[in-house]
């Protein structure tokens, strides 16, 4: 960025090269108009005369040093490449659990648990809302008994495991610790990350079960409970994927995923909670969507804010909570049902974009997901993208390769700056769960989404094989069938389970989780003791039910 | 006389939470004029149909992605034909394989919007079929 031209010299160069460039362009108009989805204008080339007075030490630094813009590593992939991490889960404990074991096999490093709908709203399989619905966005879970077959065979110890699950997921938690107990795992060694998030199911993905305040709390006491007992997971996943796969632009993204995150640590810390105590396992989740350049900058952006915010504002002193760590799946909404296979290239270029950017973790979706859950073979491409990506084109070898770029630098400075400008308004709004409750981040979100459909609508964006270059009829690729039987055969375990058990103590223990819900102990013990008695997550929620109240979604259109 | 406005329910049937899709074409559809009741997530088949009947919509728009559509969809359509609302006009939007987009059809949908459609073929569809009623 220094350069031994002085800058008037430059700036007549660059007049110079202006006044053709407007002869030329005055004679062959450009195609188009060269924006980005935030407003922004893009220019017809970047230069250092756009970054006069840039501070290396204070924008970027190097990479593990803060402000992290660079990644939170000194060597990034040199030393570790991102763990691989393909979310899968559909039908039984049964179906999933060899999926899982088909994919550490093919040299996935992580797994990542889609739960279906009925559990992720806490509701047993036999429940009249889940008709339908078992086992078909991900795998039934309703007891322990279901958890134990899920992660049959699985070396706990050595592999780290994600989980959606939200509004209950201390109840998986506690699952899943229980199964560990049993295969007689060390607490201290599980690796993996709860979602957690519930503050964006209210605005993007919709599986809320209790009013905001209650499930802070519930929230709260995952990050207490975890920080003593399992020092190495990750209490959270804050998540912009599903704000973005909502509609929103990359900055609203970046800006409602760390406004949701500042109220996390504004309520641990009105809980008591220290900040360098749970702020190091606090995880983010991103979107990899298609603007390339702006995606990198994005993750960037994302991380110099975080950095800032931790440090400026929450006084932390460690920097593993200044470190902004994160998880990316490419942007599912970009998916094409027709010509499914171009979707192979949209993937992979998006998974580039969040390698570029520093991602700690990767979920590349498959070509037919826009069509039904994928196949195991579309799984298998898309897994081998990322195995392409980190081993033979090279940009694994050297840290933030795009650092530097005058592109690159500047589309980070805009995304920090308007970012922080949408900070500043949820701030006078009163903080994310108000801003929620006054539908504020819904419209922004909403009125994108809407903006985003007239332009393809109306031919200002392009999507291949949608709105152009859109003859061919191909028919794909054979589609994930779902056993239909799934649903009753989970419903006869569910009955298995609830006949088999201990009564007096599954009794006692939801008693307890009623009362200690309405006092302010710290729930997660009783979730533990209510799930290693066999009680269902149907009946643990229902009492947190009956004492919480749930959440009425204000329609905001 | 002016044309009085077509009344379309959208809504969310069933446990999906996207309604992307479903917000959209409900903006749409505004757009174009009409009067949208927009239901929110998480509706059960008797509270789609509820909703219809007591709005008096003359389309019912519903949203779906989970692959719960083969259970939730049939009885909506089974609930209006007993109460005899066969004028009401129901269009599905969401990820439905073509085998059941085969099974809707011949059984009441009107007609189902995959990923791609674009909010003027609906709204245009819409004008068409219930254009005739005015």
């Amino acid at each position: 960025m220094n350069d031994k031209n002085n800058r008037e010299e430059m700036s007549r160069a660059k007049q110079a090269w202006e006044d053709k460039v407007n002869k030329a362009t005055g004679k062959y108009p450009e195609r188009k108009e060269f924006k980005l989805d935030s407003g922004l204008e893009v220019k017809t080339v970047y230069d250092p005369l756009n970054m006069e007075g840039f501070d290396y030490l204070e924008q970027l630094n190097w990479p593990g040093e803060y402000p992290f813009t660079r990644g939170i590593q000194p060597t990034m992939y040199r030393g570790r490449l991102w763990t691989m991490r393909q979310y899968a889960g559909f039908g039984s404990a049964e179906e999933t659990n060899e999926r899982f074991r088909y994919l550490l096999d093919q040299g996935q490093t992580g797994l990542s648990v889609a739960f279906d709908l009925p559990t992720q709203i806490g509701y047993d399989s036999d429940h009249p809302l889940a008709r339908g619905e078992v086992g078909k966005v991900g795998v039934a879970v309703d007891s322990l008994a279901d958890m134990e077959i899920l992660m049959d065979k699985i070396p706990l110890e050595q592999v780290s495991t994600s989980m959606t699950i939200n509004a209950p997921a201390a109840v998986l938690l506690a699952m899943y610790m229980a199964v560990a107990e049993k295969q007689g795992i060390p607490k201290e060694e599980l690796k993996g990350t709860i979602q957690n998030d519930i503050l964006k199911e209210y605005v993007a993905r919709g599986t809320y079960i209790f009013p905001p305040r209650e499930s802070m709390r519930l929230v709260i006491d995952i990050f207490d409970f975890a920080g003593e007992k399992i020092p190495n997971w990750n209490t959270i996943s804050i998540s912009g994927y599903h704000i973005r796969e909502a509609g929103s632009t990359a900055v609203q993204e970046v800006a409602f995923t760390l406004g949701n995150a500042i109220a996390y640590v504004e309520a641990a810390r009105e809980a008591g909670l220290e900040v360098d105590r749970f702020a190091p396992r606090l995880s983010f989740f991103f979107n990899a969507h298609s603007n390339f350049f702006e995606e990198v900058a994005k993750f960037r952006a994302a991380r110099r804010i975080w950095a800032r915010l931790m440090k400026d504002r929450f006084g932390a002193k460690n920097p593993r909570s200044m470190m902004l760590r994160f998880h990316t799946q490419t942007a599912g909404c970009t998916l094409t049902a027709q010509q499914p296979d171009v979707n192979l290239m949209r993937v992979a270029f998006q998974a580039l974009s969040a390698v570029l950017g520093g991602t700690q973790s990767l979920h590349t979706n498959s070509r037919d997901e826009a069509l039904a859950l994928p196949s195991e073979q579309s799984v298998l491409l898309a897994l081998r993208t990322q195995q392409v990506i980190a081993h033979e084109i090279g940009v694994t070898d050297t840290a933030d390769p795009l650092g530097g770029s005058y592109y690159i630098e500047e589309l980070t400075d805009h995304i920090e700056r308007e970012a922080n400008r949408y900070l500043e308004k949820i701030d006078e709004i009163g903080g994310a769960v108000k801003a929620i409750e006054a539908g504020f981040i819904q419209q922004e979100i909403q009125a994108s989404a809407y903006r985003y459909q007239k332009e393809i609508e109306e031919q200002k964006r392009i999507v291949v094989g949608v709105n152009r270059y859109n003859e061919s009829g191909e028919q794909p690729i054979d589609l994930l069938k779902m056993d239909p039987a799934t649903s009753r055969r989970q419903i006869e375990r569910l009955k298995e389970v609830r006949l088999s058990r201990n009564q007096g103590e599954v009794a006692t223990a939801l008693q307890d989780l009623r009362k200690a819900a309405q006092g302010e102990d710290n729930l997660m013990p009783y979730i533990l003791a209510a799930v290693k008695a066999y009680a269902t997550l149907g009946e643990i929620c229902g009492a947190l039910r009956d004492v919480f109240g749930e959440y009425q979604q204000h329609v905001h259109l | 006389m002016a044309e009085k406005p077509v009344r379309v329910l959208v809504g969310k049937v069933g446990l999906d939470g996207h309604d992307r899709g479903a917000k959209v074409v409900a903006q749409a559809l505004r757009d174009a004029g009409m009067e949208v009741i927009y239901t929110g997530l998480r509706q059960t088949p008797e509270q789609i149909v509820e909703t219809a009947l007591q709005e008096d919509v003359q389309v019912i728009g519903l949203s779906i992605l989970s692959g719960a559509h083969m259970q939730l969809l049939p009885p909506v359509l089974e609930m209006l034909h007993e109460q005899e609302s066969h004028d009401i006009i129901v269009i599905v939007g969401g990820i439905i394989p073509k085998e059941d987009v085969v099974y809707l059809k011949e059984n009441g949908v009107a007609e189902v919007f995959s990923p791609g459609s674009s909010t003027e073929e609906i709204v245009e569809f819409i004008k068409q079929k219930v254009g005739g009623n005015y």
